[in-house]
Formats: C-alpha cells, structure tokens, sequence
C-alpha cells in the first residue's frame, strides 16, 4: 500500500430503519489514489460515499478524512474542503456556470477577483469554452458540459479529495468515455484523491487504481482489477465476466489492425 | 346630460384622497404584517407535516369565515383586550378602526401566503437541497442561496394573490370605522347611488390590479437579478404609500366625529349634525356606515362624539330588557340607564323608526284593515315579507303572541325590495320601517298596533361620555330635537332613495335643515 491514508473507514455501519446500507465495512484510500465502488442499486455504495463528508452520519465504526476523525471536524467545513461531483450535475438551476462554480470559494469568503480568475482557470481545466459558457444557466447547457461545470465546481476550493456519485451515468457513450479519460488526466495532473462509485464494472476497470466492491450492504472485495480477477466470489466473478465478454465481442467483430 | 357630467362624480372624486389613502394604508399595513407572521411560518414548519397540517388548516379556517364577519369580530375582541391592558397596565387603546381592521386582514392574507410558501419551498429538488450541503452551505445559506430564491415564483404568487384578495375586501372595513373604498360602496348602496357604488369597485378594483402588476414587477426583478426592475417594483409601492400620505399629513384635527350607521336615514341625519355643528363654528367631520353593534360601543369609547340612535335598540341591545313600556317612559328610564355610563341622551327628533306591519292602503281599506288587530282575521290567507332579522326578533313573537297572528307564508327580503314587492302585490304586508320614504311613494299604510306590541322606536341623539359637560355642543344641536316629524323624516328618506344629484346625504340634509328651521 502506498504512503499515507486519505481516507479510512474501520467498522462502519449505517442503518436506514430496519435496512443495513452500510454493513461493518473496512476499506483504506490512499493518497493519490483513484478508487472506483462498484455495485447495484441498493448496495450501499451511495451511503459509503458520503459518510466521508457526513452528508449522512454513520451508525458506528470510525471513519477518518487525511488522519482527522471526521465526528471531531465540523460538517461544514468538512465539506467544503472536499470536492463532491453530484449524479446528473446537481447544478442549481437559478446561478450561472460562473456563480455554481465559483459557489464554494464564495462560501469560504474569497474575493469576488480572485474567484472570477478561478473561475476562468477552471473552465479552462475542464475543457469548457470560457466566453461561450461562463453566463449560461445550467438549462442551456448539455449533459456533458453540464458534468464538466460539476466536476469545476467540486474542483474550486483546490480540495486534495474529490467524491463523485456515479458522475458519467447519464451520458451518452462517446461524451462519458471522453469525460472520464479527461477526469482522469485531471486526477494525476492536480495530484487528487478521488473515490468515484459507478455501477459499470468496465468503467471501473479503465479508470481506477482500484476497485471496491460492495452487495447489500458489505464490502465483498477490494483490489486491482488483477488482484479482483483471483477473487472467489461468486458475485464478484459475475461482475468481471461482462466487460470479459464485451472484449472478445469486440475483437471478433472488429478488425485488429483498425483506427480505433 | 351625458353620464358624466352627473355632479355625484365630482362628488365621488373629492372623497378618493381620504378613501383612498385610508385604503391603501390599512391594506399595506395588513399584507405586511401578514408576510412578517406568514413567511417565517412557511420556513420554519417546511420540513415538519404536523405543525404545518395544523397551520394549514386553521388559516383555511379563517378563510371560510365572510370577510364582514371577520373584521366585525375583531372589533370586540380588540375592546376586550383594550379593557385587559387598561387594568394591567393602564394602557388603553383604540379597538375602532385602523387596528382591527388591519388585523382581521392580516389574518386573512395568510392562507395564500402560507399555502404557497410551503408548496414552493417543498416543491425544490431534493438533490438539489443535496448539492447546496454537499458544496459547503450551511442551513441558514442553503434557505438564503438555494431554497428561496427557487420557491420566489410559487411564493410571490401567493403574496400577489394575497394583496388583491386583501385590498378587495377591505373596502368591508367601513362597518368597523375604518375609512375605506368600502364608503362609496355602503353609502351608494343604502342611499342608491349606483355613482358611488360603481366608483368604489373600480377604484378598488384599480388598486388592487396596480399593487399586483408591481409586486409582479419585483418578482421578475428578483428572479432575473435585475435590480431595475426590483427597485421600480419597490419604488412603485413606496410611491403609492408616500401618495396617500400628503393629505392626511396636512389636514387639520378632526374635532368632533358624527357617527352613522348603516342606511340612508343615518347618512342624512349625520350630514345633518355635522352642518350643524360646522354652523356653530365647530369643527366636524362624519364617520359614516358603522355597523349597528360597532357604533354604540365607539360611542362609549369615545371614537365618535355623537349620533342618533333608536330607544328600543338600546332597549333590548344594551339594557336586555324584553318588556315594554310607552314611549315617554322608555325613553326616560334608558336616559337614566346610560347617564351612569355617562353617555348623554340630549333629547328625542320626534320621529320613530320602528317596524310596523304595512300594506297597500286601497288594499287595506277594501278588506276593512286599519289595525294590527283587524288583520288577524285576513292573515290566514296572506302572506308576510320581512328583513333578514325581522322574523328572529322578539317584536315578532310579541306580535304573534298579541294578536294571535297565523299568515299563509312568511318570506325574507332585501329591505330596499319589500316595499316595491308589496305594492306590486308579490306579497300581501310586509314588516317596514314607519320613517321610510318608500311607504309615501307607493301609498302604503302603516297598521295601527293597539296592543302596544311592538315597542317604540323613538329616534334619540347620543353623546359620548368626554362631552358629558360640553354646552357649545349641546347648543348648536338643540335646534333639532323635537323637530322633525315622522312625515318629514320620511320625506327626506324618500328624497335620499332617489337616484340624481339632490339625492345626496348632504343635499337631503340641507333640505331637511331647511324644514325644520321654519318651525
């Protein structure tokens, strides 16, 4: 395992009534790292995620954010130094591309100057043309672009972590392969942490460091996708056979010697 | 003579910066403080069903009472807390007017801006209540940054429907004595001004179309963060209110207040007082369409100095006596009675207005009828109209019980109809009013009552307790008492029905001032 923890979590649960969402899970973040969770609906990989930034309280356990146990740490605070890219964008409909990004540095009483510079750096960083979009509403805008501006927006306050809930679901193909090659150009250019939860195995494979898988509630594996292939789980294995399958699809259909 | 060139126009106008201003300020005051009460409301019980069921609820309550009666209850309500806060701290203050009314329309303003407030607030995108926590704000910022600014639409819809439904019936303040738009309409109706009436619905009516136009105009202002539009939406309103302000601001104290109820008798005989008192050197204005139970109660308190009242309301109303006892008589024991809440009783007009049993007089002399007693023997095969209360007062039972008094069919009626209904033959006797004028136009008869069943009605002038000792007042009124007659009165009542120019109170009342100063 690499240098320090980002993120910890140590025994945690999480009961919503009678049902167990989170369910004694354990699982390390390193610094630097990109982790994927992968699961269905209902696995609990959600309530996992923002236990981090106490979007939900945890039931028991400890979980700990750059060393610091997070029930020590102010909610608030805790969240505006960690970056969180919503599932659909989760832009507020009535600010501009300008005004949502620039929202968290806001928060934190930067000067309007200084948030417009970073503002236009931002745009710049996820690949959004300035003048064509810094004074749209969100409306105007594609799904794509609109994920771009919620990946700007956690990226403002310069946070080291970054927590995205299934950010590429709602994307066509193209612009999510895209959006997720650029994603991951960011992470090793600004040095992030970031845990990203997706229910697309594939996708976890070509992006993350490592993969984290969870099932009603518990956390069946962890691992590189290499270390997850020696996996005897059932549901684990099951998970890896479809992209196993999408690959020899493909190269029997396309030529091997093609463009893409 | 075309339309307008009606002088009743120009009458109308000289009232709009005293009716107006008056409605504008009790309307503003009351949807203001209803957003002060309602909006924190709406905020604060969002996220909890049951305190926001309950407040749901009892501001739909309110809503199902008639605006009339709402405002009418605020008025004894308010003399009972006036009355707390006089013997707890010695503080008094007035339940007549400006205070209730804008409190019942305050109260009435909250549904609107309840209802709306909760449906924008709730109607937000859970994920995006999410977000506004997710990127750092606390709850206090998620309401200011996020909450609000999305539930403005729905909100502002609700304050706007709030403002026209507040302006709208506060022309229904008038019978508390709070001047209002409502003055045109109460007088125009009861004296059959259709100028007056049609003045005060439009001019209520533009109002109420000017204040939403505006509050729209600051809604688009804030929703698309243009502080132009905001601050002439704003300044707009502020506007209306500095508007009002100036001819209030420059006018004189009132001096004495003459009080009038309801009808086109009182309108006259109040503008007739005010004449009076104004050609003794005094100064007076008049307070005109105060509700019947509003007006003795601001008498005693001192909101109005005087008016005319009849002796068998105070009777039964203030004393609750049932028993019945000759004019003279009553009305001396009821001087007595009222000197010891020092109120005075200066004196009787010398007409009555009581109710008295009245058919067509060739109809009457055909069946032989002079008398309540000689009616009885037709009753069987007539029928009787009456007033909305008539039926349910003790007079009626009285009646019944002395006579013996059984008819075919008994029915209720707009008092302004009955008179026509009966001379046309609609009903057979209608329980009238002995001063109305409608009973000399249509040649109507007024029954004979030998029994002395209904009690007397003996139109009386009141003062208010402070000018107990005040003998200018009392001088300059005392050229009325004993002066008008029963025929005269209704003669002047029969003027004021009419529909031109000299229908007016104050042309009726200079009429009537008229006749009695040859006596």
């Amino acid at each position: 395992m690499p240098s320090k923890l980002a993120i910890s979590y140590q025994h945690v649960t999480k009961s919503f009534g009678s049902l167990k969402a989170v369910d004694d899970v354990s699982l390390e973040v390193a610094e630097g790292e990109l982790l994927a969770i992968v699961g269905g609906s209902g696995s609990g990989k959600t309530t996992l995620l923002r236990l981090a930034n106490r979007l939900i309280e945890a039931d028991g356990g400890t979980i700990t954010v750059e060393g610091e146990d997070v029930r020590n740490v102010d909610p608030v605070a805790l969240r505006r130094r960690i970056g969180y890219v919503f599932q659909s964008g989760g832009l507020f409909p009535h600010l501009s591309v300008a005004d949502n990004i620039g929202i968290t540095p806001k928060l934190l009483g930067e000067p309007a100057a200084a948030i417009a510079g970073r503002v236009d750096e931002l745009l710049e960083l996820v690949q959004l043309d300035r003048a064509a979009h810094r004074d749209r509403l969100p409306e105007a805008l594609s799904g794509g672009q609109r994920q771009r501006v919620g990946v700007a927006r956690a990226l403002a306050a310069k946070p080291r972590i970054v927590l995205m809930d299934e950010p590429f679901g709602a994307l066509d193909p193209l612009t999510r392969d895209a959006l997720g090659e650029d994603f991951r150009n960011l992470h090793r250019k600004l040095g992030l942490t970031s845990v990203m939860i997706t229910h697309d195995m594939t996708e976890a494979i070509l992006l993350a460091d490592r993969i984290a898988v969870m099932r009603g509630g518990r956390l069946l594996a962890q691992g590189t996708p290499a270390e997850l292939s020696t996996s005897s789980d059932a549901y684990v294995l099951e998970l890896l056979r479809t992209p196993r399958r999408q690959v020899e699809r493909l190269n029997a259909l396309l030529p091997q010697s093609g463009a893409a | 003579m075309s339309l307008f060139s009606d002088p009743r126009w120009a009458d109308a106008l000289s009232h709009l910066p005293d009716y107006l201003g008056n409605h504008v300020r009790v309307s503003l005051a009351a949807l203001a403080l209803g957003l002060i009460v309602s909006l924190p409301l709406a905020v604060l019980t969002r996220n909890r069903p049951g305190p926001r069921g309950i407040l749901l609820a009892l501001a739909s309550i309110v809503q199902t009472v008639p605006g009339l009666a709402l405002l009418a209850l605020f008025y004894p309500l308010l003399l009972l807390a006036a009355s707390v806060t006089l013997a707890w701290f010695g503080i008094s203050f007035s339940a007549f007017g400006f205070l209730p009314a804008m409190l019942a329309l305050a109260l009435y303003s909250m549904l609107p801006v309840l209802r709306n407030g909760i449906t924008g607030l709730n109607g937000i995108d859970p994920a995006l209540i999410e977000a506004a926590k997710g990127v750092g704000m606390t709850a206090r910022q998620s309401l200011a940054m996020v909450e609000l600014p999305l539930a403005l639409p729905v909100m502002m819809a609700g304050i706007r429907t709030a403002a026209v439904w507040v302006i709208g019936t506060a022309t229904l303040s008038t019978p508390i004595g709070q001047t209002s738009l409502g003055n045109y309409i109460f007088a125009g109706l009861q004296t059959q001004n259709w100028v007056f009436v049609l003045f005060g619905c439009v001019a209520s009516a533009l109002l109420a179309l000017a204040v939403d136009q505006l509050l729209g105009l600051i809604e688009s202002g804030l929703r698309r963060r243009s502080r132009l539009r905001t601050g002439l939406g704003a300044v707009g309103i502020a506007a209306l209110v500095a508007a009002t302000l100036v001819p209030t601001m420059g006018r004189s104290p009132q001096g004495y207040v003459v009080g009038a109820k309801t009808f086109a008798e009182q309108y006259v005989l109040s503008a007739l007082m005010r004449d009076r008192l104004q050609a003794a050197g005094l100064s007076a204005t008049a307070r005109s369409g105060l509700g019947s139970s509003v007006i003795f109660e601001a008498l005693k308190a001192g909101d109005i100095d005087l008016y005319v009242d009849y002796s068998g309301t105070l009777w039964a109303n203030q004393l609750h006596r049932t028993d019945i006892k000759p004019r003279a008589e009553l009305v001396a024991e009821l001087k007595t009675a009222l000197a010891k809440n020092n109120i005075t009783l200066l004196g009787e007009l010398g007409f009555e207005n009581a109710y008295a049993l009245v058919m067509p007089k060739k109809r009457a002399e055909a069946l032989g009828i002079r008398t309540i007693a000689d009616l009885a023997a037709h009753a069987s095969t007539l029928s009787i109209a009456g007033d909305y209360e008539f039926f349910s007062r003790p007079e009626w039972a009285a009646l019944q019980k002395a006579y013996g008094l059984q008819f075919r069919a008994q029915r209720q009626m707009q008092p302004d109809f009955m008179y026509a209904a009966v001379a046309s033959g609609e009903v057979d006797v209608i329980a009238g009013y002995t001063s109305d004028g409608l009973i000399a136009k249509y040649d109507l008869a007024a029954l004979d009552d030998p029994k002395h069943a209904i009690p007397p009605y003996d139109a009386i002038l009141l003062l208010a307790p402070k000018r107990v000792g005040d003998e200018r007042l009392k001088a300059a009124l005392s050229p009325l008492l004993g002066k008008i007659d029963i025929a005269t009165m209704r003669e002047a009542n029969l003027r004021a029905s009419g529909n031109d120019a000299n229908s007016s109170p104050d042309a009726v009342a200079k009429w009537l001032w008229g006749k009695v100063d040859k006596r």
